[in-house]
């Protein structure tokens, strides 16, 4: 019989809401399916049954999947729900610097804020990892010694991928040899667009190889895939590959992450666990700027793929900018107060 | 548990100015009623809102004076292009007092601030804006030139969409040039009596919208009152049978807007994910008093354990409380009455051997309220897959073939709605060319706008709302 509780006069009157059933979205979605990666070694032994494999998976109906991600977008999150959400956002942050112009020097102020975002607040946390070049990465291993925070470097041609494989994995062990325990990685866009997939899985499983114990993040650069049923398949093709993340975007190509998007590799990454057992960690990177978006993407995992995404093991944010934003906020939520952008340091 | 839970984030109630008694609104002004006043409660709390007086057969002919007398000297008379203005200064008027509406159909009905602030008022905003453009241009409704109105419209609106239900029925009537008298449902009559002041604060002239409230004897007065031309009523399929035998043999013009089991077609292309959210809009949407409510899923069987699973991982994510709250995606069941029906049926359902399923969690100890609820092996011939429930129960069945979709999807004593899920476009074309339903969704569903004609077949009524074929119910050729 089911149980239904109404209509009785004790009680309170409601005050907020709550989720019926928490540990719903993290729920196995296909019961009795095979929780073990080697069901899918198969898909992969031909171009012909990987090609078969991932145009098998369900479509994406682009209206729907950015009506929801748009309604996500519409919760309030408030007072003590902002604060845990603010710290947690700042447990995310991969902070970055990708430009031409980066120097040690760059690098180790980079690091420094890394360890301590908030020079006023020690009750701050500190970013999960910092993200430079490979050719930096020595640098800001060296300043981050003790702290725990990750160097993550992007390898492989970043960002276009456009060289030779053997380039791209001595590219590699360079930053891997110079202390990154986190690889960003590109896809080979153009192989995927072209349908090479076996090619694409073949190369993601050998920059995973050349990590060695370096975690590896996939970016699939979903600007320049334009579709989410390309965003979809790319996101089973490197969590098949072996990727421990997947990762949105380079930040060099417009539009870089959206909430849509990042809906879709969620779902992917949620799917995966249901069917492998194995959990994959997402990162959304580029065109995250403010806290409103970060909350909104922590919203967005709370109700997609659940609690078990809500830790800087399993999500990430590739952002510069972001870092002052969440900064700003959480001095107005411990002061009551807007401050202004001289009360956080430049980068 | 998640760590991640959202602090209470409560709509302030303070908007909304609630009148201990409310009367009826009759050539422009309030004036107290002559039946026994009702009152309105919040079905959230069951906290008394206000009393609401009752018109009786008295008073509704006074209305109908009063609708009579407008329309022969000032409304009907009046240029088209300023009729259009006075429904473009509502429409105006709707917006900016947006969140007062949405506060008060919340409170009154027990639906998520969230729907009501996105979905009813907005919607009874764009209404008012559609056909007010449509006033100065009935030429070209596809009546010939110079089409007339029928003159006092007798409209009679349900429970479930309070305010968006009057703007289907008041804009469209008012643009054609007839006057109105508009019973609201009994158990939310709130949002007719703000429309009613915004009425005033448009200086309307007097007797072009009167709104008379009341139960079922003041709707009886309204539909049979021999001065009413034309008459339009949304609400169910037993009361629409009752007022097509009242208005048989005499000269008025009938519309009706009635119940439904629409079928939601889930093909085994679908895009699964879009496919649930929309199953999830479908039947839980407003608790699922929807008239169009997808309440039968048709799952192609090859998909359904896949879809049945992750329908029930995304009820638990639905967020259930204080309506006001603004995380709120399900409200409270509108009355103890609908409440009571609903578990009949769900009663029934599991005596006839269907397999129920709801989520974990805790539903408010006070008010009325419903768990989402799935029936799985649900057979037609079941009496939760024909009987339409009103609330959030969703019943499940499969096929295997396209044929054997379309033959379950029109297996029905209604034809509302219908819902196609599928990624490839000639089915969707082919399947909803067989459906007998008035809307047919395709990778979507519950969408509304006030550009596109709604209505059934069969015991779901006849008669369109919205578009031009909506407004031609409210006008007949010169």
């Amino acid at each position: 019989m089911l149980s239904v509780v109404s209509g009785m006069m004790t009680g309170v009157t409601p005050t907020g809401s709550t989720a019926l059933d928490p540990a719903a979205p993290g729920a196995v979605a296909a019961p009795g399916a095979p929780r073990t990666l080697d069901a899918y070694a198969d898909v992969t032994r031909s171009d012909a049954a990987f090609r078969a494999f991932l145009h098998g998976l369900p479509g994406v109906d682009q209206v729907g999947a950015e009506a929801r991600a748009a309604q996500l977008g519409t919760r309030s999150i408030k007072t003590t729900a902002k604060a845990w959400a603010i710290d947690t956002a700042i447990s995310m942050v991969d902070l970055t610097t990708l430009e031409g112009a980066d120097t040690p020097g760059k690098v180790r102020a980079l690091a420094a804020k890394a360890r301590r975002p908030d020079a006023t607040d020690p009750g701050c946390p500190p970013v999960a990892a910092v993200c430079v070049y490979g050719d930096l990465a020595g640098v800001a291993t060296e300043a981050l010694a003790g702290s725990g925070i990750h160097t993550a470097a992007v390898a492989t041609a970043f960002p276009s991928g456009r060289a030779s494989r053997a380039v791209k994995l001595a590219d590699v062990r360079d930053a891997v040899a110079n202390g990154a325990d986190e690889i960003d990685m590109v896809i080979d866009r153009g192989a995927f667009l072209a349908g090479r997939y076996l090619d694409v899985f073949e190369e993601v499983v050998a920059v995973k190889e050349a990590c060695g114990s370096a975690h590896l993040k996939v970016i699939l650069e979903t600007g320049e895939l334009r579709t989410y049923d390309a965003v979809r398949r790319a996101s089973w093709l490197a969590m098949l590959a072996g990727g421990d993340f997947i990762k949105t975007s380079t930040g060099k190509v417009s539009p870089a992450a959206t909430l849509p998007v990042c809906l879709v590799m969620l779902e992917a990454v949620r799917d995966f666990r249901a069917a492998t057992g194995v959990q994959i960690g997402v990162k959304p990177a580029g065109g995250i700027k403010t806290t409103k978006d970060a909350v909104k993407h922590l919203v967005m995992i709370n109700e997609v793929v659940g609690p078990d995404w809500l830790s800087p093991d399993w999500f990430r944010f590739g952002a510069s900018s972001l870092l002052n934003d969440l900064l700003l906020q959480r001095q107005k939520l411990r002061t009551g107060h807007y401050s202004g952008p001289d009360h956080v340091s430049v980068d | 548990m998640s760590p991640f839970e959202y602090a209470p984030a409560p709509e302030s109630r303070s908007i909304v100015d609630l009148q201990p008694s409310y009367g009826l609104f009759v050539d422009g002004e309030f004036t107290p009623g002559r039946g026994t006043p009702l009152t309105t409660v919040n079905p959230a709390t069951e906290e008394v809102l206000s009393e609401i007086a009752v018109g009786t057969d008295a008073d509704v002919d006074r209305a109908v004076r009063a609708a009579r007398r407008a329309f022969t000297r000032v409304w009907g008379p009046m240029r088209p292009a300023d009729r259009g203005k006075y429904l473009f200064r509502i429409a105006r008027l709707l917006q900016e007092r947006a969140r007062e509406f949405a506060v008060l159909e919340t409170l009154d009905n027990g639906k998520p601030i969230t729907e009501s602030r996105d979905v009813d008022v907005p919607l009874a905003a764009a209404h008012f804006f559609y056909h007010a453009g449509w006033a100065d241009k009935l030429d070209h409704v596809g009546l010939g030139a110079a089409p007339r109105p029928h003159g006092v419209a007798g409209q009679v609106i349900p429970w479930n969409f309070p305010l968006m239900m009057l703007a289907w029925k008041v804009a469209p009537a008012l643009a054609a040039g007839n006057t109105v008298v508009l019973k609201p449902a009994e158990t939310t009559p709130l949002t007719a009596l703000l429309f009613a002041e915004v009425c005033q604060q448009a200086d309307l002239p007097p007797g072009v919208v009167n709104i008379v409230t009341g139960a079922g004897d003041t709707g009886r007065a309204v539909v049979e009152h021999p001065d009413v031309d034309k008459v339009a009523f949304t609400g169910s399929t037993e009361v629409g049978k009752q007022i097509a035998r009242a208005v048989a043999g005499t000269s008025k013009v009938l519309t009706l807007e009635l119940g439904g089991k629409a079928a939601n077609i889930v093909f085994d292309d679908a895009p699964i994910d879009q496919a649930v959210e929309g199953i999830v809009r479908g039947i839980f949407f407003n608790q699922g008093h929807v008239c169009c409510a997808g309440s039968r899923l048709l799952v192609q069987e090859s998909v359904h354990d896949e879809v049945i699973a992750s329908l029930q991982r995304r009820i638990g994510t639905l967020r259930v409380g204080d309506p006001l709250d603004k995380n709120t995606d399900v409200g409270a069941i509108n009355s103890a009455e609908q409440l009571a029906r609903i578990r009949e049926l769900v009663g029934i359902g599991e005596a006839e051997g269907a397999h129920p399923w709801q989520p974990a969690g805790e539903l408010p100890d006070r008010g009325f309220w419903f768990k989402p609820t799935v029936f799985t092996d649900v057979s037609p011939a079941h009496r939760i897959a024909r009987d339409e429930v009103f609330g959030p129960v969703l019943s499940v069945l499969t096929f295997r073939t396209p044929d054997e979709a379309v033959a379950k999807a029109n297996n029905s004593t209604y034809g509302l709605s219908a819902g196609i899920w599928s990624e490839k476009g000639s089915r969707i074309l082919s399947i909803a060319n067989q459906l007998r339903a008035g809307v047919v969704w395709a990778n979507t569903f519950n969408q509304f706008d006030p550009t596109s004609p709604f209505g059934g077949y069969k015991q779901s009524g006849y008669g369109r709302e919205g578009g031009r074929l909506g407004l031609r119910a409210y006008l007949k050729e010169s």
